[in-house]
């Protein structure tokens, strides 16, 4: 069998998922009647959002030039950063890869990581201009930067336009042609890779798998060699995209194993499926992705918790970067403290767990996990403010840099490095990709970046840069907590980790926030922050003085009794900080990101 | 004599005021809308008052025999705009319908403008003698914000005119906090209401009711009163009227003894009242009926013969307790405290609102003793449970 395994990768937004119809369409894996624009982005979210969130394999069969058949395995991957651990997954799956830039927007930050990711897993590169039939295209351009970036000749480049499908043809007879034919090795035992899964309500965890040697027949009982868990195949298939049941997956294919396992944590994506009773080498499995932040999530009734509860397991069922341990807030009760792989995942996850589940929610000030080595020598990782140790236990603290790769046009050099400087951003390296784009890579706490830094290198480069980060080290830092207090009483939530020189800034601006958010109480209620027991920023609530209706409107009592009623009504979402009286809008409100710095 | 003997916040009026009766007769005419206003009234529809006196005639008619009145309260809109027949003729057929008490108190609202000693005299005659003054303000510029036409002067002479025509109870409506008025000017305006002697005095804060054209022109950007200085207005005027001998009794009003409003104390003690005119809301046997709004639909309906009222409410026991705390804990004299009190001292919130010093139990009775944050006790009543304790 002629096999071509490769997945489409590209900076956010440049057509990977469109290109991807494009093939669906052109091979008949899908017809007309079912066809829609970005037919494999299937989550309610992926296509509100028109991004990519879970990569997708896929099994075209296409008839080459030369008039033979070919069998493409296909995986359209995620652009965002947050979800770049998908794209590393779906290349080891691979011997080809699809590099797609737009032509507009030529080589960006994610184009170069994901072109490295490419390049480390030893891939084959099909480099790839789209979008050739917008006005604003200039292909030449964005071939010479994808020829310099890949150090290959420009008239290796294919140009497509995944609106129009012009150049498609082209694409699939380069992919024919340039993409290796696995290693086919039919006789060895099976090994098989899980570079993903889902879980499916009847079917239970459904493993994407990659057959490297051997074959996988239905029926076999198969070993998962990290967890040595044994399990029957009951169903192996590929995916046309239509689930489609097969009886073998031969050596160098692509499809799906279900072994009726329900329990998604039994399975470990990256692990090696062979057959029980043989011994077998592994293949390279993956690391777990890392949460880059975390956040508190907690129910706004606290009767939800169960149900918050069963809501993350079943989320968790299909995201495995998801991660949560439950937290307890004074002010908020029960919840879980989550950790995301960035700001989208959270959102998405916060969208799902809205909207799926019914759940009214209250999150807490995302933070990053910090490290403090104790005065006696233990290591502790700081997920949540309430982590942190007494000043005197502590000996020295570390926060996580990154790695980030900004590409912008020249001009605007200037305010990035302005704006990196006060993120405490150490330049390392930059240079020309071409006389008119810069490639800055830059060393940056991890804290610093990952709330709002690219808005605001957005707005300062106006929507000109990109920008890519991976996890770098750790370093040591002069970090403080920064606690607020209602009337002399820390609110936990409240509270943040967060370098000395920045903790005047986020104290001022929380207690300034919470005085607009703060109603008005029988007393006067001081909100100071404070790092330990030194207060850096105070205001004041002042008590209500006038809190009554003048009339009791002739003899119409009732009328009275309905404002009050309303108003009541309007109290019943007040969370009780000891004394003080705050509404659930403040929690969320006051923890929102801001764009005014 | 007056049924209201005694000091105005005396513990046993406000309670013996629970058994009383008392009648409301609703005057919507007006000369012309206050931004502020938001009772039932019409403006540029004087040539239905002689319809509209007749209709509130037969409403008193059709309405069931009742017991003797112990306050008769013609409200309004602007009753003044009236002329004394027509006034008196309501009186009239009132107390021949329900008969009136001994010293019943008969009372009625005017704006100083329509006040003359003819109109006076006549009212006298009429059975009227008490009769309470929407003067709202002695600042020229105050009066021009709140869309009135008389002239400080104008309610000085009429004061002094219900004086001298034998009227037995006076009282001066003001109100406070209007955007732009000053403490100084408010002060001289409780002052210069205190000299006139007044035998009551309700002082009103400002309020934006919805759908008023105050409360559009502040949703456009005009300036909103401010509850802080209202706040101070009203401590401000409290000081005044202690040193002038007027006793506080209520919320908004102070009165000399012997001179609290009976028709006010017997809604406030959730007594009951016979109720006509369009708006006009009745309280009997635990149901509280509602009149008709709209002036056209009341005069068809009354003028065919049928019943103006448009609903009513009907509350549970426990509805009730609420409402008697809420009306009763207006008073200074506060309440007797019974299930719902007990409840409320009992409660979380209770106990906080004592901690406060908002409210305090005294001789028996439960009281407001911060009477400006009072809501937030109506709040705390309203959000106890039934079988709360
Ligand atoms: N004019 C034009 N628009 C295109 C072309 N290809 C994609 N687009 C548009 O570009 C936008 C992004 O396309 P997607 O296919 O969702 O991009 P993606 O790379 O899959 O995006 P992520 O999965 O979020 O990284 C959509 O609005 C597409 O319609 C093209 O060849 N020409
Ligand atoms: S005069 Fe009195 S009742 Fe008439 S509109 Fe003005 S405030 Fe309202
Ligand atoms: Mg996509």
């Amino acid at each position: 069998m002629n096999i071509r395994n490769f997945s489409i990768i590209a900076h956010i937004d440049h057509g990977k998922s469109t290109l991807a119809d494009r093939l669906l369409e052109r091979t008949g894996a899908i017809s007309a009647r079912e066809m829609r624009e970005q037919v494999l982005d299937t989550m309610d979210l992926e296509r509100e959002r028109g991004i990519t969130i879970k990569a997708q394999a896929v099994r075209l069969v296409c008839r080459a030039a030369d008039g033979q058949d070919y069998v493409l395995n296909l995986i359209d991957t995620p652009g965002h950063v947050d979800f770049s651990y998908e794209v590393s997954r779906s290349l080891a799956a691979c011997e080809g890869a699809v590099l797609v830039v737009d032509a507009a927007q030529g080589v960006q930050a994610q184009t170069l990581a994901n072109a490295f990711l490419a390049i480390e897993a030893g891939l084959e590169i099909i480099p790839v201009v789209n979008k050739i039939d917008l006005p604003a295209a200039e292909p030449e351009r964005a071939a010479a930067e994808l020829a310099s970036v890949l150090g290959i000749d420009p008239a290796e480049v294919v140009f497509v336009s995944a609106k129009t499908g012009g150049g498609i043809d082209e694409l699939l007879e380069r992919i024919v042609r340039d993409v290796p034919t696995p290693l086919q090795r039919p006789d060895q035992p099976l090994r098989a890779l899980v570079f993903d899964s889902y879980y499916d309500a009847y079917r239970g965890v459904v493993c994407y798998v990659r057959v490297v040697d051997g074959s996988l027949n239905d029926g076999d009982t198969v070993l998962f060699t990290a967890t040595s868990e044994k399990h029957q195949a009951t169903e192996v298939g590929v995916l046309t995209p239509r689930a489609v049941r097969v009886p073998s997956l031969g050596a160098g294919e692509v499809g799906y194993l279900i072994t009726g396992v329900k329990e998604i944590d039994r399975i470990r994506v990256g692990d090696t499926v062979s057959h029980a009773g043989r011994t077998v080498e592994p293949l390279p499995g993956y690391q777990d992705p890392k949460p880059m932040v975390y956040s508190g999530l907690f129910p706004a009734d606290g009767e939800d918790f169960e149900r918050l509860r069963e809501a993350l397991e079943k989320l968790r069922l299909n995201d495995s970067a998801l991660v949560y341990e439950p937290e307890t807030s004074r002010a908020l009760g029960f919840g879980f403290r989550c950790g995301f792989l960035g700001l989208l995942h959270m959102e998405i996850i916060r969208e799902r767990l809205e909207r799926e589940y019914d759940l009214d929610l209250v999150a807490t000030a995302p933070s990053v996990a910090y490290r403090a080595t104790l005065t006696n020598g233990f290591v502790q990782e700081i997920r949540s403010p309430q982590d942190l140790p007494g000043a005197d236990q502590i000996d020295h603290m570390e926060e996580p840099f990154l790695k980030a790769m900004i590409i912008a046009p020249s001009e605007y050099v200037g305010t990035i490095i302005e704006l990196v400087q006060t993120r405490r951003g150490v330049m390392e390296h930059m240079q020309y990709l071409s006389p008119e784009r810069v490639e800055l890579i830059y060393h940056l706490p991890l804290a610093e970046v990952v709330f709002d830094f690219f808005d605001n290198l957005k707005s300062r480069t106006r929507g000109y840069a990109s920008l890519d980060y991976e996890p770098l080290d750790y370093r040591v830092s002069d970090l403080v907590r920064v606690d607020i207090l209602l009337n002399s009483q820390a609110v936990d939530a409240f509270s943040t980790v967060i370098h000395r020189d920045k903790a005047y800034q986020y104290g001022k601006r929380m207690v300034e926030r919470l005085r607009k958010l703060i109603p008005r109480q029988l007393f006067d209620v001081p909100i100071q922050a404070a790092i330990g027991s030194r207060v850096i920023s105070r205001e004041t609530v002042k008590a209500t003085r006038k809190d009554v209706i003048a009339k009791c409107y002739g003899g119409d009592v009732s009328r009275k009794r309905k404002l009050l009623e309303r108003q009541k009504e309007g109290k019943k979402r007040m969370k009780m900080v000891g004394q003080v009286e705050v509404p659930q809008e403040a929690f969320i409100l006051a923890l929102q990101a801001d764009g005014d710095e | 004599m007056t049924v209201a003997i005694g000091p105005p916040d005396s513990a046993d009026l406000a309670d013996a005021a629970a058994d009383w009766a008392a009648a409301y007769v609703h005057i919507p005419f007006c000369a012309r809308l206050c931004p502020y206003c938001d009772f039932a009234v019409v403006a540029g529809r004087d040539e239905a008052t002689h319809r509209y006196v007749s209709a509130l005639r037969k409403e008193i008619a059709m309405e069931p025999e009742w017991r003797p009145l112990r306050a008769v309260y013609v409200g309004g809109g602007t009753p003044s705009r009236l002329v004394p027949e027509q006034l008196g003729s309501v009186v009239g057929d009132l107390e021949s319908r329900f008969g009136l008490a001994d010293g019943a108190e008969v009372s009625l609202e005017a704006n100083p403008e329509d006040w003359n000693f003819a109109l006076a005299d006549g009212l006298r005659q009429a059975g009227y003698e008490r009769v309470s003054f929407g003067v709202q303000s002695f600042d020229p510029a105050v009066l021009k914000s709140l869309g009135r036409v008389h002239t400080p002067d104008q309610a000085a002479t009429a004061v002094s005119v219900a004086r001298q025509t034998g009227f037995r109870s006076i009282n001066i409506d003001l109100i406070f906090g209007t955007p732009g008025e000053t403490n100084v000017s408010w002060r001289d305006t409780v002052d210069r209401a205190l000299a006139l002697e007044p035998d009551h005095l309700s002082l009103y804060a400002l309020t934006v009711e919805r759908g008023t054209a105050l409360s559009r022109a502040i949703s456009a950007g005009a300036p909103a009163p401010d509850p802080d200085a209202q706040a101070d207005a009203y401590e401000t005027a409290e000081a005044l009227c202690r040193t002038a001998g007027l006793v506080h009794y209520e919320v908004s009003n102070w009165a000399r003894p012997d001179h609290g409003c009976v028709y006010n104390l017997i809604t406030w003690a959730q007594g009951e009242y016979v109720a006509f005119g369009i708006g006009a809301h009745g309280h009997r046997q635990g149901i509280r009926p509602r009149n008709l709004r709209r002036l056209d639909a009341y005069l068809d309906r009354v003028e065919g013969g049928l019943s103006a009222e448009q609903g009513a409410e009907t509350l549970d026991p426990w509805g009730r307790e609420v409402e008697r705390l809420l009306l009763g804990l207006r008073r200074i004299a506060g309440v007797v405290p019974g299930r719902g009190g007990e409840a409320l001292l009992a409660s979380l919130r209770g106990e906080r609102l004592r901690e406060a010093g908002v409210l305090g139990l005294a001789a028996g009775r439960m009281v407001v003793l911060r009477p400006l944050l009072g809501d937030e006790v109506g709040r705390a009543v309203l959000a106890l449970q039934p079988g709360e304790r």
